[in-house]
């Protein structure tokens, strides 16, 4: 079973509700494994706190030119849609931050003058510790995050086929967060009861049903703002998993990094209730 | 004009309410651009009235047409992005995954496959609070291209700006630090870093900041939630003294900012005497101030 932790906005508690999840489950013997997928800041590992058993370097395929048997036609430029190839008249430009790894100007040229060579983007390490933790970090000044994620996704999938997976997704509502969920069995969604809050799980929800996604609501930080999302989700028929309630002790713990579940009771009964509805899903 | 770009790499840690605030004390002076295309937040504080609407094109996708296709599978043995399925009589395009890179169109020798132009969102142009002006947008659906996106809010934005003759651009960031914040990035002025008291709050402010270096733009800082946790605040403020980066507010932990949300008005509007609005208008000065 795979479950997506994701929201529209950020800030709202992903990565506090996947890392104490993850515990929480290990802990009552579940055979578990957890992702950071949130590759451009990636968080999970500040509260994880795993031992370092293995990185792998992330590449993705781009472009390279060689010279000797180009003919300098130009099919290269005219074949890449995204800019990313420059035929002048003295040599060929790439350009791999705009390529999307298409292999069109690579198994179009006449003369196979542009192979496709690894191109590093990140990392991707995993730790040890009750449970097996792994983290996909994009590499400043990369701009393409969904090769890492996709690659991430695999490395768990391959290694741990059996385990309960808890993906622990990027925010937002493009293509990072598309990839997290596509292949996920169920997606959690983190709210608070703000406008915000609101207004972003409501493009949550479009993206989850675009995806065809069975997905839950937790409202978190209950309290804070005002009833709008409990409205909202009764109205559409979202499920409210649990409500956690605000609480600045939470805010603490989570500020230096330690896990919440065995401070704070009301914390660890929203935990049961998640672990509830997952384990009545079907 | 200068340009004012207010990040966080984080999400959540005030940046969306603090440019708010921003643009409700400058309005008349400033065009407000709201960069955070997949999760656009800037406009329920600022009453943005949605006045102007276009369409946003980017990026195509491919359309098989089943009568002219011969299921020979040349499309399905090209596509890098799992993006066709050979079905038993044709071949059929997911069009999530499809990229829009036109290989499949290019090796189909039956001309089944078109390109199409997608919608990839709207952009508008508002009229806000205290007579300004914002630009806003909001990404389709599972669309790609929000580094395109940003860059066109921001472009409008920029031309509105030299015809009003207005002094600023403020412009609310995307988070993370992939494609739209770059896009958010290149050719701002000055940076305005948000960030909070916590150890993740610590980590993505050093991670954006590095982006932000290579961009060589000036920037200064605010700790949002300062007094959450004394030790990481000292270590974020010994962090950003390091890197030359002025602290220009400090706010303390408190949950105005979610009732003023909650009201749909800026902390200024909300509550003018408190603490947090006092700092936020000492931050604005002291950036108005910079580079002058």
């Amino acid at each position: 079973m795979i479950i997506t932790i994701a929201s529209g906005k950020g800030g709202t508690g992903k990565t506090t509700i996947s890392s104490n999840l993850s515990f929480y489950l290990s802990e009552k013997g579940r055979d578990i494994v957890l992702a950071d997928l949130d590759v451009e800041e990636p968080n999970s590992s500040l509260f994880v706190k795993g031992e370092k058993i293995l990185s792998k370097v992330a590449y993705t395929m781009k472009p390279v030119w060689e010279e000797e048997n180009c003919k300098l036609c130009g099919k290269c430029a005219e074949v890449c849609n995204f800019n990313a190839i420059l035929a002048l008249p003295k040599g060929i430009l790439t350009f791999p931050e705009l390529c999307h790894s298409c292999y069109a100007c690579s198994e179009l040229c006449p003369t196979d003058s542009l192979p496709m060579k690894p191109h590093r983007i990140g990392e991707i390490t995993e730790y040890k510790r009750e449970f097996p933790f792994i983290e996909g970090r994009l590499d400043l000044g990369q701009e393409m995050a969904v090769p890492l994620i996709s690659q991430t996704i695999e490395y768990v999938l391959e290694k741990y086929p059996d385990s309960i997976k808890i993906w622990d997704a990027p925010p937002g509502t493009s293509c990072p967060v598309i990839e997290a969920s596509k292949g996920s069995d169920f997606v959690i969604l983190i709210t608070e009861s703000t406008p915000f809050g609101l207004n972003d799980l409501k493009l949550a929800v479009e993206t989850m049903k675009v995806l065809n996604k069975k997905f839950g609501v937790i409202i978190n930080r209950y309290g804070i703002g005002d009833n709008r999302v409990e409205l909202y989700c009764k109205e559409e028929q979202i499920p409210i998993i649990t409500k956690i309630e605000n609480s600045r002790e939470v805010a603490t713990l989570y500020s230096k990094g330690e896990l919440i579940y065995p401070k704070v009771d009301s914390f660890k009964k929203s935990l049961d209730e998640i672990v509830n509805f997952l384990e009545n899903l079907k | 004009m200068k340009e004012i770009v207010v990040i966080s790499g984080k999400g959540g840690t005030g940046k969306t309410s603090i440019s708010a605030s921003f643009a409700y004390l400058e309005s008349a002076e400033a065009v407000i651009c709201d960069c955070d295309v997949d999760a656009a937040n800037l406009h329920l504080l600022l009453d943005a009235d949605f006045s102007h609407q276009e369409d946003f094109f980017s990026g195509e996708i491919a359309v098989i047409d089943k009568d002219k296709c011969t299921n020979c599978g040349d499309c399905y043995s090209v596509c890098r992005f799992d993006a066709i399925t050979q079905t038993e009589d044709f071949c059929e395009v997911n069009p999530i995954n499809c990229e829009g890179c036109w290989y499949c169109s290019r090796v189909c020798t039956h001309e089944a496959i078109t390109m199409k132009t997608q919608k990839a969102g709207d952009l508008f142009i508002s009229k806000i609070k205290n007579n300004g002006v914002m630009v806003h947008a909001k990404l389709g659906f599972g669309a790609e291209n929000s580094g395109k996106l940003v860059a066109k809010v921001r472009q409008i934005g920029k031309s509105i700006a030299t015809k009003e003759n207005k002094k600023y651009i403020i412009t609310d960031g995307s988070p993370g630090i992939g494609c739209p914040v770059i896009s958010s990035l290149s050719g701002a002025n000055l940076v305005v870093l948000v960030t909070e008291a916590t150890i993740s709050g610590l980590h993505d402010l050093e991670r954006v900041y590095k982006l932000v270096k290579t961009f060589k733009i000036d920037a200064v800082a605010i700790i949002n939630k300062y007094d959450l946790n004394s030790d990481m605040s000292r270590k974020i403020e010994e962090f950003l003294v390091s890197e030359n980066v002025e602290v220009v507010a400090k706010l303390p932990y408190d949950e105005t900012f979610s009732k003023a949300m909650a009201e749909g008005k800026t902390i200024l509007e909300y509550s003018r005497e408190s603490i947090i609005s006092k700092e936020i208008e000492k931050a604005w000065n002291l950036i108005k101030q910079k580079g002058e």
